[in-house]
């Protein structure tokens, strides 16, 4: 069945189509850029194929690539035929697409997650905003030169001595302080992760319940020290006001 | 109550105490609480609401969607940076005495989202008082931290603390005896 969709795709446009594969019972048809939205109006609308249901358009990159920088990837299904097609093309950064949201509907937010996790803006688009994430977001999180942990925080974030976690909360847990051993590395060492992963990864051994309990404890000593200093504080400041 | 004075005599009884004790007694057996529920700890907290463990025997039933009217605010779930103004706001609108509560571990430092997308811990955006642990926790550790609210209420305690792990006797180390197979 899905042959058959490549079959006609083939007759149709000849040179246009550049590529085919049929991997794993996948068919997938490759075009340029300037026949995207063309290939898919006649997928939709051709008789003998038929391809009604949009199932996803998504996007993948490759910054090392040299010729297009993204795979802009279309995956359709005929609810007639049950064939199923995935339609393929290159797209250099900067480069805009036609829109697929007048064939298809369902591609009207598909299109904006695409702008939003990759930037790759699509000409003609009704609405071309952010769909995930908010407005004031700088970059395109999915570019794989995105920071996994570069955060933008709507809300700055609280000031406060005591934000730092409480035990079992070492300020090493939680992300994302979970990537980078702080403690270690102000110590001069050059551990790369936390404690907890380095012991998964083999590059640390595993603390004995001892140790654990003793790093625990240095924890909260540190801790209540901190705060006897600071009650300390409070209670000169009060007492020299109440003195004379 | 923290001071409690029971003086009998006469066929009559009077009781003394102070009028901040009687407060606080108040306020922690009538915990209105405002559930903003965004992932799937929601599931616990619901069980915790039903019958089967009966969040009410805490005076805590009664959930108000306005958090004007509510006591206890439950951070339940991820919080995005995207939710992130939404959760300072409602906090901000809630009136004095509040507290809240980051329920699972998501709420609490993040969890496993290790990424640009989520606020490590809710305490990043609104201060926390209680923090359960668990991704997520049981109902017994949901019932647990707002039993430890509850003293801290009393206590009038705002130093935020973790919801410790449940001792079962039978399984302490060194115990011999029956049930130890």
């Amino acid at each position: 069945m899905s042959q058959a969709v490549v079959d006609r795709l083939n007759t149709q446009f000849g040179e246009r189509v550049l590529e085919t594969s049929d991997a794993f019972g996948d068919h997938e048809v490759v075009v340029a850029l300037k026949d995207w939205a063309e290939v898919a109006q006649f997928m939709k609308d051709d008789a003998d194929i038929r391809m009604d249901h949009f199932i996803d358009l998504t996007a993948v990159d490759y910054p090392e690539r040299e010729t297009a920088r993204f795979d802009l990837v279309l995956m359709t299904r005929s609810s007639v035929t049950c064939a199923r097609i995935r339609l393929r093309t290159y797209v250099k950064d900067g480069e805009e697409p036609g829109t697929l949201s007048s064939i298809w509907s369902g591609a009207n937010w598909a299109e904006r997650e695409v702008w939003d996790m990759f930037g790759i803006k699509f000409a003609g688009h009704p609405d071309m905003r952010r769909i995930l994430l908010y407005e004031e977001f700088v970059g395109h999180p999915l570019r794989k030169d995105y920071p996994i942990d570069k955060a933008q925080p709507l809300v700055p974030y609280r000031e406060v001595d005591d934000i730092d976690k409480l035990p079992p909360f070492g300020i090493e847990e939680g992300q994302p302080f979970a990537r980078i051993d702080w403690e270690s590395r102000l110590a001069g060492g050059d551990d790369q992760v936390s404690p907890a992963i380095g012991v998964q990864q083999g590059q640390r051994r595993t603390l004995s319940d001892s140790e654990a309990a003793r790093h625990i404890q240095a924890r909260i000593d540190a801790r209540m020290a901190k705060e006897a200093e600071a009650a300390q504080a409070t209670e000169e400041t009060t007492g020299e006001g109440s003195g004379e | 109550m923290g001071q409690l004075k029971v003086i009998e005599g006469g066929g009559e009884v009077a009781v003394t105490t102070r009028l901040s004790d009687l407060l606080q007694w108040a306020r922690k057996w009538s915990l209105f609480q405002y559930p903003f529920v965004t992932a799937c700890c929601g599931m616990e907290f619901m069980a915790t609401a039903a019958p089967r463990y009966d969040i009410a025997r805490f005076g805590a039933e009664a959930p108000r969607f306005s958090p004007r009217q509510s006591d206890v605010l439950w951070v339940v779930g991820t919080i995005s940076q995207r939710q992130g103004p939404a959760v300072r706001r409602i906090w901000e609108q809630m009136a004095d005495p509040k507290w809240v509560i980051a329920f699972g571990t998501c709420a609490s430092c993040g969890g496993f989202y290790d990424n640009y997308t989520t606020i490590p811990g809710v305490d990043k955006v609104i201060p926390v008082d209680v923090y359960i642990p668990g991704c997520p926790p049981r109902p017994e550790a949901v019932l647990d931290a707002l039993m430890l609210l509850q003293d801290k209420i009393q206590a009038n305690d705002r130093k935020p603390i973790v919801v410790p792990p449940r001792l079962v006797p039978e399984r302490a180390p060194g115990r011999t005896g029956e049930g130890n197979s």
